[in-house]
C-alpha cells in the first residue's frame, strides 16, 4: 500500500507543489482578490495620470539599485567562493545582518553614520574646523541607492556565491590548460554556468527594490515616491481606496511582467555539474592581484555594510551631548543607561514589553517561518526542477507575493479572514504565515538553481551502489544542496526577524516583535527613547548574528567541515 | 519516497503553530471588551485594572498601525466588527469616519462637563477624549546663542530674518501626504491664509529654505537640532507637549526643557482624538461604560504621561511636568472638519505641486 502511494505521488507530483500552492492560495490570492474587489467598490476619484510618475520612478530606482548591487556583489561572491582569508566566517555573518534591519533602524544607522551629526560629519568638522556638516546624505537619491545596496548585497553573495562555490574548479582548470586566458575561461566557462544563479539573484534584488517602502520614505525623503509609497498615502492618509487599488494592481501587473520576462531570459538547458563539497575550490589568495581583489572586496563590504551597523551600535552606548550654546562641539560619553532603561517600565504602561519577551516572540516567529518557508520552498524547487512543464505558470505565481503591497495585503488579510477562525484577532500565528509568504520565494530562488544543476547520474550511482532512494536522496542530494538550503533558511529566518510592515498590522500589541518594540520607542520625543531604540536594535543585531553563526556551524557539522 | 518525507515535514510545520495556538486560548468565563486603536495608544496597567475589576471584564486592545490604518480596518470590517470600541480617530478623519457609518450613537452623561469646543457638532456619535496641539518646536539654545528672536507667527517664518540656505533652512516640516502632523500644519496655514493664499505662503517658506521630510521620526530625530539626532534645523513641526516628553525621557536629568513651542494665535492646529462605539457590537452596555470611563478623571489623568496629550476633561489634574513644560495653543487655527474631509486630497495635491517638484 505504501508502495502504491509512493507511486501515486511520484506520477502526479501534485503533492509536491500542491501544499505550497494551497498556502499561497489561502494567504495570498484570496486576501488580495478580496481587498482589490472591495477597493474598487468604494468611493474615491481615480486620476490615472497621477500613477505614471511613481510607476516610472519605481522602475528607474529599482534598475539602478540592482545594477549597483550586482557591481559590488559579484566580485564579493567570487571572493567568498574562491578564496580563504582571515575573518571570512565573521564577514559572512556580518554580511547577512543588514537584511534583518527594519528600515526605521536602517535610517537611524545611516543617520548615526552620515547624518548631519553623524560620526563622519563630526570627524570632518573636527578636522577641518567647518561649522556646517560637509556631507549631505540623508534625503537624497544617493541615500536610496546606498541603502538598497546595503540591504541586498547579501542576496547576491549568498545566491551566486553558493552556486559558485559548488562549481567544479576542474572546469576552469581544464579551460586554462587548454590555453584559455583567465578572462576567456570566465567568459566562456564560468559565466554561462553562473548565468542562472546571477539572474535569479538579480531578480530577487530587483523585486525587493521595486516594492521598496521604508527606505524611500525615510532615507529618500519627500521628493521621491515609489508605487508602494503612493499606495500607502492613498490608502492610509487620503482613504482613497480605489486609487490605492489601481496602484496595487499596477504594481502586481509590473511584477508579473518582470517575472514573465525573467522566465524567458532565464530559459535554457541546465548544465548538469558534478558539484564539489564546500571548500574544495577555495584557496588563499596568492598573487598580488588576487590579494588586492580580496582586500578591496573586504574593505568595500566593511564600508557599505559593517560601518553603518557599528555606527548604530555606537549610538546605543555613547551619549552624544552638545554643550548648550556650543552646537559645533559635541561631547560624547560612554553609557549603559539605554540598556538598563529597557528593563524598567517607567510609565507603568500596559504595553511595556521587557526586551526578553520581544526577543522570544521574534525568535519564535522566525523559527516557525523558517520551518514553513524552507519546507514549502524546497517542495516547490523540486516541483519546478522535476516537472519543467508546470514551471512556466507555477514559477511566476509563486514569486508574485513579492510584488504585493504590504499595506494592501495587510488590509486584505483583515477583510478576508474577518469573522472566520483565521481572523488575526484569534490567530497569533498569522504573523509567521505572512512572513513565510515573503520568505518562500527567497528559499525557492536559492535552492532551485543548484538543484537544477545536479546531475541525475549521482543518485543513480548511489542506487547502483545499493542505497535506498531515501538514503540516496539524504546522503547525496541533501548534502549537496545543503549550502543553498542553509542560505534559504537564513533568509527566511532574517526576513522574519526584521519584518515590520505586515507585522504591525496583524500582530497583537501584547506580543510585539523586536522591530515593533523598536518602533514604539521612536514614536515619542526624548533622548532616552532614541537611545533605547538604538539599544533594542543592537540587541536585534546581536541575536541575529549569534543565530547565523550557530546555523552556519550546524550546517558545517552536517556536511563535513571545510 | 522523498516526496512523502517532505509532505510529512510540511504537515508537521502546519500543525506546530496550530498546536501552540490551541494551548494559548484557554477559555475564560469573563466577558471581553475589545478596543481597536492606533499604535501610539498607551495606558497604565493600574487604570486598566480598575475598569476590569469594576465590571468583571477583560480589556483587549487591538493596535493596527497609524490612525489611518486603524480607521481603514474599522471601516473595512464594519459589517462584522472586530472590536467593540474604536479609540483614536481625530478631527481630520472624523467626518469621513462618521460618514462611513461605523459608529453607534452614544452620549455619556458626563459629556456636559466637557468644554463645548470639543463637543460641538458631534451629534452624539463619538466622544472626545484627548487633544494635543501640533505646533512648531524650537531649539531654545540655538536662538539664544544667536540672539535671534523666536518667530511669533506664521508670517514671521517667511521673513528674511529666518532665511536659511536653499533646502537647508531653519524649519523642517513633514509631508502632509504621509504624516499626520504634516497635514495638521498644512491645515494651519490654510486656516490662516485661506484657500486662496496658502500656496503663496508656502512658496515664501520655500524661498526661506524650509526642509520637507516624510515622517515625524525623521523630522524630529534626524533634522531637529535639539533632539538626540542633533540635526541642522532649529525648528520642527511637532506637538506642544513634546518639550515635556524631552524632560521625562531625557538621557540625563534636565532642569529645563531644551525645546519649547511657538503657541501664538493661529500657529497651531488642535488635534482632538475621539472614541466611539462600533456599530454591531455585542457588548453595547460594557462599551458604553468604557466610554464613560474614558471621560472619568482616573483615565483622563493617566493620559498626559502615557501619550503626551491633554485630557479634555477640565476636572482632570495635570502632572507637574505638563504644567511646567508642555503648552497649549493660545488660539489654535480652526477649520471645519467637513471642509477638511472634502478638500484634504485636493489641498495636499496642490501643496505637492508647489513644494515637491
Amino acid at each position: 500500500m505504501v508502495r502504491g502511494l509512493v507511486k501515486a505521488f511520484k506520477s502526479s507530483g501534485v503533492l509536491l507543489w500542491g501544499a505550497p500552492l494551497a498556502l499561497l492560495l489561502v494567504f495570498f490570492f484570496v486576501p488580495m482578490a478580496a481587498i482589490l474587489k472591495v477597493m474598487f467598490e468604494r468611493s474615491g476619484a481615480i486620476v490615472f495620470t497621477d500613477t505614471l510618475r511613481p510607476l516610472g520612478f519605481t522602475f528607474y530606482q529599482a534598475a539602478l539599485s540592482t545594477v549597483l548591487t550586482l557591481l559590488l556583489g559579484l566580485p564579493a561572491a567570487y571572493v567568498f567562493a574562491r578564496y580563504d582569508f582571515p575573518g571570512k566566517h565573521l564577514m559572512r555573518t556580518l554580511n547577512m545582518l543588514p537584511f534583518i534591519l527594519p528600515t526605521v533602524v536602517t535610517a537611524a544607522a545611516f543617520n548615526a553614520l552620515l547624518g548631519p551629526r553623524g560620526w563622519v560629519n563630526l570627524l570632518l568638522m573636527q578636522i577641518t574646523g567647518l561649522q556646517v556638516p560637509p556631507v549631505t546624505f540623508l534625503n537624497t537619491f544617493t541615500a536610496i541607492l546606498v541603502a538598497h545596496v546595503f540591504y541586498n548585497l547579501a542576496i547576491i553573495i549568498r545566491v551566486v556565491g553558493s552556486a559558485w562555490s559548488q562549481l567544479d574548479p576542474r572546469l576552469e582548470n581544464s579551460a586554462r590548460v587548454l590555453g584559455a586566458s583567465p578572462r576567456r575561461a570566465f567568459r566562456e566557462v564560468i559565466f554561462p554556468i553562473l548565468r542562472r544563479p546571477i539572474l535569479s539573484a538579480a531578480l530577487l534584488v530587483f523585486l525587493f527594490d521595486f516594492t521598496s517602502f521604508g527606505v524611500i520614505l525615510m532615507l529618500g525623503g519627500a521628493g521621491f515616491a515609489t508605487l508602494e509609497v503612493a499606495i500607502y498615502s492613498q490608502a492610509l492618509h487620503f482613504l482613497n481606496l480605489p486609487m490605492a487599488g489601481l496602484l496595487s494592481v499596477m504594481q502586481l501587473a509590473s511584477t508579473l511582467i518582470i517575472l514573465l520576462l525573467y522566465g524567458r531570459v532565464s530559459h535554457g538547458e541546465d548544465v548538469p555539474l558534478f558539484p564539489r563539497l564546500h571548500g574544495e575550490g577555495t584557496r588563499k589568495p596568492r598573487t598580488l592581484l588576487e590579494k588586492w581583489i580580496v582586500a578591496s572586496v573586504i574593505v568595500l563590504l566593511f564600508l557599505f555594510q559593517v560601518l553603518p551597523l557599528l555606527a548604530l551600535a555606537g549610538r546605543s552606548v555613547i551619549r552624544v551631548e552638545a554643550e548648550r550654546g556650543q552646537r559645533t562641539e559635541v561631547q560624547a560619553g560612554f553609557t549603559l543607561d539605554y540598556y538598563r532603561e529597557l528593563f524598567i517600565n517607567r510609565q507603568q504602561s500596559i504595553f511595556y514589553v521587557p526586551p526578553s519577551r520581544a526577543v522570544v516572540n521574534s525568535m519564535r516567529y522566525a523559527g516557525i517561518t523558517t520551518v514553513i518557508s524552507v519546507t514549502a520552498g524546497t517542495l516547490l524547487a523540486y516541483a519546478l526542477v522535476k516537472r519543467p512543464r508546470i514551471r512556466r505558470w507555477l514559477d511566476p505565481l509563486v514569486m508574485l507575493p513579492f510584488g504585493a503591497s504590504a499595506v494592501t495585503l495587510g488590509l486584505g488579510f483583515i477583510i478576508a479572514f474577518n469573522g472566520t477562525r483565521l481572523s488575526s484577532t484569534s490567530l497569533p500565528w498569522l504573523v509567521p504565515l505572512a512572513h513565510s509568504l515573503i520568505a518562500m520565494p527567497f528559499v525557492l530562488r536559492t535552492i532551485q538553481p543548484v538543484l537544477a544543476s545536479l546531475p541525475e547520474s549521482l543518485r543513480q550511482s548511489a542506487a547502483v551502489l545499493g542505497a535506498s532512494p531515501l538514503r540516496a536522496w539524504w546522503e547525496v542530494e541533501v548534502k549537496l544542496i545543503s549550502r543553498s538550503l542553509l542560505a534559504g533558511g537564513l533568509f527566511a529566518f532574517t526576513i522574519s526577524l526584521g519584518e515590520f510592515g505586515a507585522t504591525s498590522f496583524i500582530s497583537r500589541p501584547e506580543n510585539p516583535t523586536l522591530p515593533v518594540a523598536i518602533f514604539r520607542y521612536l514614536g515619542q520625543p526624548g533622548g532616552l527613547n532614541y537611545g533605547q531604540a538604538m539599544a533594542m536594535a543592537t540587541i536585534l543585531i546581536l541575536i541575529c548574528a549569534i543565530s547565523i553563526a550557530l546555523l552556519e556551524r550546524l550546517s558545517h557539522a552536517f556536511v563535513g567541515n571545510d | 519516497m522523498k516526496h512523502i518525507f517532505f509532505c510529512f515535514a510540511f504537515v508537521c510545520s502546519l500543525l506546530l503553530p496550530a498546536a501552540c495556538s490551541r494551548a494559548e486560548t484557554t477559555e475564560t468565563p469573563q466577558a471581553v471588551l475589545t478596543v481597536m486603536t492606533h499604535d501610539s495608544f498607551a495606558v497604565s496597567e493600574e487604570v486598566v485594572k480598575i475598569f476590569e475589576e469594576q465590571y468583571d471584564v477583560t480589556l483587549v486592545f487591538l493596535k493596527s498601525g497609524d490612525t489611518g490604518a486603524a480607521l481603514n480596518r474599522a471601516i473595512l470590517t464594519r459589517n462584522n466588527p472586530e472590536a467593540d470600541v474604536f479609540y483614536g480617530v481625530d478631527n481630520t478623519f472624523l467626518s469621513r469616519a462618521v460618514q462611513e457609518g461605523i459608529f453607534e450613537p452614544y452620549k455619556p452623561s458626563t459629556l456636559a462637563d466637557i468644554p463645548e469646543e470639543f463637543t460641538a457638532g458631534l451629534a452624539g456619535m463619538v466622544t472626545p477624549v484627548d487633544f494635543a496641539d501640533v505646533c512648531i518646536n524650537y531649539d531654545k539654545a540655538w536662538f539664544a546663542e544667536r540672539g535671534l528672536a523666536v518667530p511669533k507667527s506664521l508670517a514671521d517664518l517667511a521673513k528674511t530674518a529666518y532665511k536659511g540656505e536653499p533646502g537647508n533652512g531653519l524649519l523642517v516640516v513633514e509631508n502632509p501626504a504621509t504624516s499626520s502632523p504634516g497635514l495638521a500644519f498644512l491645515l494651519t496655514t490654510i486656516a490662516e491664509y485661506g484657500e486662496a493664499g496658502y500656496l503663496d505662503y508656502w512658496r515664501s517658506l520655500k524661498q526661506n529654505g524650509v526642509v520637507v521630510v516624510n515622517d515625524w521620526e525623521t523630522a524630529y530625530y534626524t533634522n531637529f537640532s535639539a533632539s538626540s539626532g542633533r540635526g541642522l534645523q532649529p525648528m520642527v513641526v511637532s506637538y506642544a507637549t513634546s518639550p515635556a516628553a524631552e524632560v521625562v525621557f531625557a538621557a540625563e536629568p534636565l532642569s529645563d526643557a531644551p525645546t519649547a513651542s511657538i503657541t501664538g494665535e493661529n500657529t497651531c492646529f488642535r488635534q482632538v482624538e475621539y472614541a466611539g462605539i462600533l456599530k454591531g457590537t455585542t457588548q453595547l452596555e460594557l462599551a458604553q461604560r468604557f466610554i464613560d470611563f474614558m471621560l472619568s478623571p482616573v483615565f483622563q489623568e493617566d493620559l498626559p504621561l502615557q501619550m503626551f496629550v491633554y485630557p479634555v476633561n477640565p476636572a482632570a489634574d495635570l502632572p507637574e511636568i505638563f504644567t511646567k513644560y508642555a503648552a497649549r495653543a493660545e488660539e489654535p487655527a480652526r477649520l471645519d472638519p467637513v471642509l477638511i474631509s472634502k478638500n484634504r486630497e485636493e489641498w495636499i495635491a496642490a501643496w505637492s505641486r508647489v513644494m515637491l517638484p
